[in-house]
C-alpha cells in the first residue's frame, strides 16, 4: 500500500476474493468484495464520506467552522463511519441509536467522539429514523444528512463500488447485496445495468428480529426514499429473505475461506448461495459484498456459542 | 391445494390471531382473495384501494418476494410456504 496522508484516502478500492469453495455448483463462481478493509471497518465508509462531501459542496457544512452539529439515525456502520469522518473534520455528530444495538457499536461511536441519543429498542431502525426526523425538525441549525433519502448515498456506490466491481470482474452475471437503505443496490445496480444490461441484481432482505414483531401497525412500515426515488422496484430482478439461523450458519461457513465477517455478511452470503442454486448448472459469476468484519459481532457469540442461543440473542439485540 | 401462510404479529389480530394458516389458491392473488373473504378486516392490511399489494407489505413464496416474480399472479403450489412481512427500515445502517 502506498503512503497516504489521510485515512480517508484508504476508503474504497477494496479487494475481491474468490470464495467459490462455498459455491453449490462447480459452474458458478462466487466472488466477495471485502468492504471490511475500509478504515472505519465497513462499506458505509464510502457512503459517509459521500454524504459529508456533498453537504460541504452544498455549503451546508464548512470544514473548520466551530459549532457545527450533525444528526443521523444509525444502528451501526453509517454512524461509526460518520463518527470517524466528523472527528477528522471537527464536526459534532449526534447519532440516534436504538437502545438494543450491540455493545461494540456503542463503544466504536464513543471512540470517535460521537454523542449517542437513544431511541426505543423495540422500534429498531424505524424508531431511530423517526426520532432523528423529529429532532432535525426541532433544530433546523443541525445538519441532517439522512442516509435513507440522500442521493449522495447511492451515488457513492455508483461512482466507486460499481466501477470497481466491473473493473475487477468484467464477466459478472449477478450482483447480490443486502437491502437496508438500499444505497448499495441502487448505486451498484444502476451502474452495472447501464454497463452490462444483462446483469441480474438480487436483494437480500436481512432478518428483522423482534422489530417486526413489535410493529404496532402496518402503517408504521417504511420503504427508504433512496429505494423509491431510485426506481428500486424496476431495478431489482429478485428479492429474497434469509432467516436468522441460516445467516449465523453462513457467517460461520465464511471462516472456511478465511473470512471473519459480520452477521449481515453471513445473511448476504446465504442469499448469494440461493442465487447460485437458482442458476442451476449454467455458468455464472456472482459478485457479493462482505460489508464488514466480525469484530463488532463477537458479543453475539456467533462463532463460539450454540446456534440456537445465537439466534435468540440476535432476535433481541440489533446485529444486522 | 394447500400452502402454509406465516402471519406476522402485526397482522394476526385481523386473521383470527393465527400465526400459521393453511391457505388455498393457485396464485397469490387467489390466496389473498380467499383470506379477505374469511377475514374481511384483513383486506385493508393486505391490499391497497386499487387492489394491488399494500405498499408496506412484502409477500414471499418460499423466501422469494412476489413483487419480483409474478406479483399477484405468482403461482402457488401445494406445500409452498408463503410469508407475509411488513416493510421496515433495515437493521445495521
Amino acid at each position: 500500500m502506498a503512503r497516504v496522508s489521510s485515512v480517508l484516502e484508504l476508503i474504497g478500492r477494496t479487494p475481491v476474493l474468490d470464495v467459490s469453495a462455498l459455491s453449490p455448483s462447480p459452474n458458478v463462481t462466487l466472488l466477495a468484495k471485502l468492504e471490511g478493509r475500509n478504515p472505519a471497518g465497513s462499506i458505509k465508509d464510502r457512503v459517509a464520506l459521500s454524504l459529508v462531501e456533498a453537504a460541504e459542496t452544498e455549503g451546508r457544512l464548512v470544514p473548520g467552522r466551530p459549532g457545527q452539529v450533525l444528526i443521523e439515525p444509525s444502528s451501526g456502520n453509517t454512524g461509526i463511519a460518520l463518527a470517524m469522518i466528523c472527528r477528522l473534520r471537527g464536526y459534532h455528530l449526534k447519532v440516534v441509536l436504538p437502545a438494543n444495538v450491540s455493545p461494540e457499536r456503542r463503544q466504536l461511536l464513543v471512540a470517535w467522539g460521537a454523542e449517542i441519543i437513544e431511541s426505543p429498542g423495540a422500534e429498531g431502525s424505524n424508531g431511530a429514523v423517526r426520532r432523528a426526523q423529529a429532532l432535525a425538525a426541532d433544530h433546523p441549525d443541525w445538519v441532517f444528512l439522512y442516509q435513507y433519502a440522500n442521493p449522495a448515498n447511492p451515488r457513492a456506490h455508483y461512482t466507486t463500488t460499481g466501477p470497481e466491481i466491473l473493473a475487477d470482474v468484467p464477466e459478472i452475471t449477478h450482483f447480490v447485496a443486502g437491502l437496508g437503505t438500499s444505497g448499495t443496490l441502487m448505486g451498484v445496480g444502476r451502474y452495472l445495468k447501464e454497463h452490462r444490461p444483462g446483469v441480474q441484481v438480487w436483494a437480500v432482505e436481512p432478518p428483522s428480529g423482534e422489530v417486526v414483531d413489535g410493529l404496532r401497525s402496518l402503517e408504521d412500515g417504511y420503504v427508504p426514499p433512496v429505494f423509491t426515488d431510485g426506481g428500486g422496484a424496476d431495478l431489482l430482478d429478485r428479492k429474497v429473505i434469509v432467516r436468522l439461523r441460516e445467516s449465523v450458519e453462513w457467517t460461520r461457513r465464511l471462516t472456511e475461506v478465511g473470512l471473519f465477517a459480520g452477521l449481515s455478511s453471513g445473511a448476504i452470503m446465504a442469499g448469494a448461495v440461493k442465487c447460485a442454486r437458482s442458476v442451476g448448472d449454467a455458468p455464472a459469476t456472482i459478485v457479493t459484498v462482505i460489508c464488514d468484519d466480525g469484530w463488532k459481532y463477537l458479543s453475539s457469540g456467533a462463532w463460539s456459542d450454540d446456534v440456537d442461543d445465537v439466534v435468540e440473542r440476535t432476535r433481541t439485540t440489533i446485529y444486522f | 391445494m394447500a400452502a402454509v401462510l406465516r402471519v406476522p404479529t402485526v397482522l394476526r389480530p385481523a386473521m383470527g390471531n393465527n400465526a400459521v394458516l393453511e391457505v388455498e389458491g393457485s396464485t397469490i392473488g387467489e390466496v389473498l382473495a380467499r383470506l379477505t373473504e374469511t377475514y374481511p378486516t384483513s383486506r385493508v392490511q393486505l391490499l391497497d384501494a386499487d387492489g394491488s399489494l399494500h405498499r408496506f407489505l412484502n409477500v414471499y413464496v418460499n423466501d422469494d418476494d412476489v413483487r419480483y416474480l409474478g406479483g399477484l399472479d405468482t403461482p402457488v403450489t401445494d406445500h409452498d410456504e408463503i410469508t407475509l412481512l411488513p416493510a421496515v427500515a433495515g437493521g445495521s445502517q
